[in-house]
């Protein structure tokens, strides 16, 4: 593929091959569980085996006796000690949605260890400090906890109905949020329409799996009082502070150290109580502890994602423009809110993404049930409303018998509208402004790579065969580059070489590779001479993380901030040096010299030791400087994804023929990064497209817990993935960078049911809801032939 | 194995209820001694007692494939299997693929060209399958293909660790994922 | 809550046990690794031309013996479907068998092929029939102290045809349905019929009026019809968190078919 969105001639936008893969190829990589601490004691959780219930009773004299035992928690032991868990960050509501909209936002504060009632299956119970994992394992099976069982509700529209259970006993009903948002006249828009189409998409309950579960390591060392914390977060900051004012410590006297991330996609990025509690244990124990999460208990009680419910409609007139939109959504936040608007928020802004909506009208309430919280996983809300946006207009194009591709046509914003107010807020309750794109191209361009025309043709000829092609397009906006801000530091070390810190780690998105080649560039010097710390609070005071596709956008922005000042401050002192005007001097390759005059040249060292030596220095001895960029608007990422697909019905077996993605993200610093992210975010969709699906029974069990149960995408079952790609740089940032790493993850679900859809025109199928597994394809073609 | 240096893992407190045993192994050519409990998982002996954290646990379950090493030439799940059932085996470990100061081997420069690992969890395993893949002299795309299989990934999607893969053991990556 | 200890327990491959253990789900108090038993390594064939496959056989040892493979190509066919090649350098024939999991392929493999499990104890030997063998999911005829040693698979004859198809959702999962089948044909018709269905049932079964439907005539369309329809009426599969009851059965009806029709190219009938 080509790639016209290269910055400049140098080594931004080129596929610089990564260089955090060397370590991690030898097996040099340090996760969590890789880092040797001498004496670290090993942490296991008792977990609650039922979805509701009063606990009666908690016995933990037999585990504490067991030999290896070095402590044993339960929820009295720390209740009192330690306030319940909330994500202060997430849970906040901007000014500009409390005013214009005023949802109902109900907090409910997680319990570091259950006291008195559990809620759902996983919740930990208690916690055991031991020798190692195989003796605080045997202490589980040591505690006695009673348990009596109280209702429980699962269903997310019955927790809605009056009368219904409640999730948590002390609460006046199952409402966690409430929001009812729209623009234009809604009612109107219907009752003039020529043709309405009305039904109910779900997105099931799916998981981030990452194949690194969550990870954590705290020791306290009395020599300094300080407490450092090895994690695997996304968020370093966050959890430091939320860590400093848990235990009561101050901020400084907390470091937390994001080390290799073996994938996050969201889960590392909310904070769990596991996070306090073993810090906790270290900071009461002076020794190490580690706690590292096994599969079981990540697909049972890490946070799960994606359980939507929408009750959409969509109003057209007889060309098929769209005249409003309608849609009552629920979303199952698990036996808590846990980051408040941020998903059904998310779902409400992105529902009707490129399209042209002059009336919508959108309510979404988030209902409590007595299963693991759901919490942003890649696309945060993004997949299960373009599950459903993308699924109406394809049962509108079959309504008003106009191709799917065409129905999209006619309603994509053009660039010549850019930047387009939707006329409803986005997520910081300013009015939604898409910054820029290009939807028509990217339309244009997929009608060629999957040759539209002749598909169609080779589609009937396939049915008069009896076999069954169909073709699936889903079209998504991502608001990416979220805020409030995120900082970075570029110093120039004794050595000359360039370090940059941040508080945005990498989980696998390669910000050792792309963040140097920003400092490379803007600094001119050499892009081998540059270093990257993300994630450790000491580096930087200040922090978000990565998560929301906002890395790039925002740490790289700082970083062009930071290295710029650098490079004033290092071509000023190299002036007082040379005595020229810093006007007169350049900084090429890691070398100050004057313009055009070779030989006469200073390296980076050079200008290091003279610093505190120089009596026309500014009485500084570093050159280092910090810069915060606080992004002004969402730069909106979109995207594209054809598929196209053959469908047995006897089997329900899907072969995907062909999957294409055109994608829109600004421009790009490393093509090969930035394409393989889309990629890993499309096999994520994929899989919850085609086999994901977390299940709980009627009682409340979650049934596929294990990788034999809960079914990920192998290299045999996964597609090779065409890209190709449309740039519209932002004009909200200096870079002129957009996020990514969300948007491939967004398409496939709705992409597959379209296809499938299409496939099985001929039986009348609808296809409501994912997984399509050979299982549930077959029942759709069954239903047809009873 | 005789003239391999020998060394002695390190014990850890003796509060392990089931009962010890003596084991010698190679391991990446190296001859190794040590005493190990009953129930102790092959993987975490190479972990943590040996120090051979390139090999990861993402499952303990045989699913996920990142515990994949080579034990007797074959492709193997070490979460599946007791430290003390390899006594006497030889084993390897992706620390044995290009040991320090050697430059990456064929199969480890392309994953490395072909960008086919983002966070490197589970590449060890993939290494290690496709290692005993190509030292099987049963190379082809559909025995690569089925050797992928038994690996998990989550971060790439699979398309580049299938071009790299094609491109080590067949000399190309122009058709990867055909 | 009391940790459940069971007494000895026999280590195979581990491949299955592991899990179980890791999960803590089984707690035997000893365990003992037969695949370190020289006598238990045997695969061998016996004079009369029948299979030997000892308790310590690794399934990949099984794929890697050329002279197995032409002899018995449902087993090569049936192994090279069982989990990934990773898990099949470790588990064992046997150990799959005596862990008689209802969608495992070689208990069905084992029935079909009319196998012999050598079964040993303090007490002395038992021969138990495939068809005795396995009595409900995860549950064999095994008793306490007593271990299957070999699998005896007969000689496969040259009138004789085969086939072996599973469903599965990805490579290397267990079936969601699959079918073994092997016939016996002479004179243009089917003399003898075994067919195997997994995945379906408690453990891998035979349905006799599939089996009556092929056995005496050539396998034409009406005989498959029937077969059809035998499988259809004789199952009632459980549904699971991949797939319906209703799912499986006509996935084992269309296999069935398949594998039938198949084994009887392949026949010299």
């Amino acid at each position: 593929m080509s790639h016209d969105a290269a910055i400049g001639e140098g080594i931004l936008g080129r596929s610089v091959p990564r260089v955090e893969d060397d370590r991690l190829l030898r097996g040099e990589g340090r996760f969590v569980d890789d880092l040797q601490i001498p004496g670290a004691l090993e942490v296991a959780f008792l977990r609650s085996p039922v979805a509701h219930a009063r606990i009666t009773s908690v016995d933990i004299a037999a585990a504490l006796a067991l030999p290896g035992v070095v402590a044993v928690y339960d929820g009295a032991s720390v209740a009192d000690r330690v306030e319940p868990l909330l994500n202060s960050e997430e849970l906040r509501v901007p000014e500009g949605i409390r005013a214009n909209i005023d949802p109902i936002v109900r907090i409910q504060p997680s319990p570091l260890l259950a006291v008195d009632e559990v809620n759902y299956v996983g919740q930990p119970v208690a916690m055991v400090v031991a020798e190692s994992r195989y003796l605080a394992e045997d202490a589980l099976e040591l505690i006695d906890v009673e348990y009596d069982a109280l209702s429980a509700v699962l269903d997310p529209e019955q927790a809605l109905v009056d009368g219904s259970p409640l999730v948590l006993s002390d609460a006046e009903d199952n409402i966690g949020v409430h929001i009812e948002h729209g623009t234009g006249d809604v009612e109107r828009a219907f009752a003039e329409a020529a043709v309405v189409v009305e039904d109910t998409f779900v997105s099931q309950r799916y998981v981030a799996s990452p194949m690194e579960c969550r990870g954590i390591v705290a020791t306290h060392d009395p020599f300094s009082n300080q407490l450092t914390v090895w994690s695997n977060t996304q968020t370093p900051h966050r959890v430091r502070n939320h860590l400093a004012s848990a235990i009561g410590l101050d901020p400084e006297a907390v470091r937390v150290i994001s080390v290799d991330v073996g994938g996050g996609f969201g889960q590392k990025g909310i904070l769990v109580v596991e996070e306090l509690l073993v810090p906790l244990a270290a900071h009461d124990l002076g020794r190490p502890v580690r706690w590292l999460e096994d599969r079981n208990e990540n697909l049972m009680a890490g946070t799960h994602a994606r359980e939507q419910v929408h009750h959409i409609a969509i109003a057209a007139d007889a060309e098929g423009r769209i005249l409003g939109v309608r849609d009552r959504m629920i979303v199952n936040l698990g036996c808590r809110n846990m980051v408040g608007l941020v998903v059904p928020y998310n779902s409400l802004c992105h529902l009707v993404g490129p399209y042209r909506v002059p009336n919508l009208r959108i309510t979404a309430t988030g209902a409590l049930t007595n299963t693991m919280c759901t919490a942003p996983y890649r696309g945060a809300g993004r997949p299960e409303t373009v599950f459903a946006m993308e699924r109406v207009m394809d049962r509108l194009a079959d309504e008003l018998d106009l191709d799917p591709w065409e129905l999209r046509r006619r309603n994509v914003i053009t660039p010549a509208e850019m930047p387009y107010r939707t006329g409803i807020l986005d997520r910081r309750g300013l009015p939604q402004e898409y910054d820029s794109g290009d939807y028509p191209e990217m339309l244009d361009r997929i009608h060629k790579m999957i040759d539209l025309d002749g598909f169609r043709k080779r589609q009937q000829q396939a049915r008069s065969e009896g076999r069954y092609l169909g073709l699936g397009l889903a079209m998504y906006l991502e608001a990416t580059g979220l805020g409030p801000f995120e900082g970075a530091k570029v110093t120039v070390l004794p050595s000359g070489r360039i370090r940059i810190s941040t508080g945005a780690p990498s989980q696998g998105q390669g910000h050792r590779t792309t963040f140097a080649q920003i400092a490379a560039e803007s600094l001119g010097v050499p892009f081998e001479d540059v270093e990257l710390v993300a994630g450790d609070t000491r580096d930087i005071p200040f922090g978000v993380g990565t998560i929301a596709s906002r890395a790039l956008v925002t740490a790289g922005n700082a970083i062009l901030q930071a290295a710029t000042l650098v490079r004033e401050r290092i071509l000023a002192t190299a002036a007082d040096m040379l005595e020229l005007d810093p006007e007169d001097l350049e900084l090429l390759g890691g070398v100050v010299r004057p313009k055009g005059v070779p030989g006469h040249e200073l390296e980076l060292a050079d200008i290091m030791r003279a610093l505190p030596v120089t009596p026309r220095g500014s009485g500084r001895d570093s050159l280092s400087e910090t810069s915060y960029f606080q992004p002004p608007n969402y730069a909106t990422s979109s995207g594209l994804h054809a598929v196209l697909v053959e469908v047995d019905p006897d089997t329900g077996r899907i072969e995907i023929d062909d999957y294409v993605v055109v994608h829109e993200a600004g421009r790009i610093v490393n093509p090969q990064v930035a394409d393989a992210q889309i990629v890993g975010g499309t096999a994520q969709g994929l899989g919850g497209a085609l086999f994901e699906h977390l299940q709980y029974d009627a009682s409340g069990q979650p049934v596929t817990t294990t990788f034999m149960d809960y079914v990920l995408p192998t290299a045999g079952s996964m597609p090779d993935v065409r890209l190709d790609e449309v740039v519209c740089p932002s004009p909200t940032n200096a870079l002129g960078v957009k996020g990514l790493g969300e948007g491939g993850a967004v398409g496939p679900p709705a992409a597959i049911a379209n296809a499938v859809e299409d496939a099985l025109r001929p039986f009348g199928v609808v296809v409501h809801a994912c997984p399509l597994t050979p299982n549930r394809v077959r029942d759709l073609v069954r239903a047809t032939q009873l | 194995m005789a003239d391999s240096r020998v060394r002695t893992a390190t014990t850890p407190p003796l509060l392990e209820p089931s009962a010890w045993h003596e084991i010698e192994l190679e391991v990446n050519g190296e001859i190794v001694g040590a005493q190990v409990e009953s129930r102790l998982l092959l993987v975490d002996f190479l972990r943590h007692r040996l120090g051979l954290t390139g090999t990861h646990v993402g499952c303990e379950q045989g699913s996920c494939g990142a515990c994949t090493i080579i034990i007797d030439g074959q492709a193997s799940r070490s979460c599946l299997a007791f430290a003390v059932q390899a006594d006497g085996a030889s084993i390897r470990t992706v620390e044995g693929l290009a040991p320090s100061g050697a430059p990456l081997n064929r199969l480890q420069e392309a994953f490395h060209t072909e960008h086919g690992l983002q966070c490197g969890f589970c590449t060890p395993g993939f290494l290690m399958s496709l290692t005993a893949l190509e030292e099987s002299g049963e190379v082809g795309k559909e025995s690569i293909e089925e050797h992928l299989d038994g690996n998990l990934c989550r971060c790439t999607g699979y398309v580049n660790i299938k071009k790299a893969a094609h491109k080590a053991l067949l000399g190309t990556s122009e058709e990867a994922a055909r | 809550m009391t940790a459940k200890i069971s007494a000895a327990v026999v280590l195979a491959g581990g491949q299955s046990l592991i899990p179980v253990m890791n999960l803590r789900m089984g707690h035997p108090a000893a365990l003992v690794d037969v695949c370190r038993i020289p006598e238990l390594q045997q695969l061998s064939m016996t004079p009369d031309g029948s299979l030997h496959v000892g308790a310590g056989v690794r399934q990949a040892d099984v794929l890697a013996d050329r002279e197995v493979g032409a002899r018995w190509p449902m087993l090569r066919r049936a192994i090279s479907e069982i989990g990934h090649p990773q898990i099949r350098s470790r588990g064992t024939v046997c150990g799959s068998i005596a862990h008689a999991d209802p969608a495992a392929e070689l208990p069905a493999v084992a029935l079909a092929l009319d196998a012999t499990m050598v079964v040993r104890s303090r007490r002395g030997e038992r021969r138990i029939a495939a068809e005795e063998f396995v009595l409900a999911p995860f549950t064999t005829v095994l008793e306490e102290n007593e271990i299957l040693i070999e699998v005896v698979f007969p000689p496969a004859g040259a009138d004789s045809g085969w086939a072996f198809e599973e469903f599965a959702t990805r490579r290397g999962d267990f079936a969601t349905a699959g079918a073994a089948v092997r016939l016996v044909a002479g004179a243009g018709a089917v003399i003898d019929c075994r067919l195997a269905l997994f995945g379906v049932g408690g453990r891998a079964l035979r349905l006799s009026e599939a089996e009556e439907a092929v056995v005496g005539r050539p396998v034409d369309e009406e005989v498959l019809a029937a077969v059809h329809s035998a499988v259809e009426s004789g199952l009632d599969p459980s549904p699971d968190v991949h797939a319906s009851g209703e799912f499986r059965r006509e996935l084992a009806a269309r296999l069935a078919v398949s594998t039938i029709e198949r084994a009887w190219e392949r026949s010299n009938g």
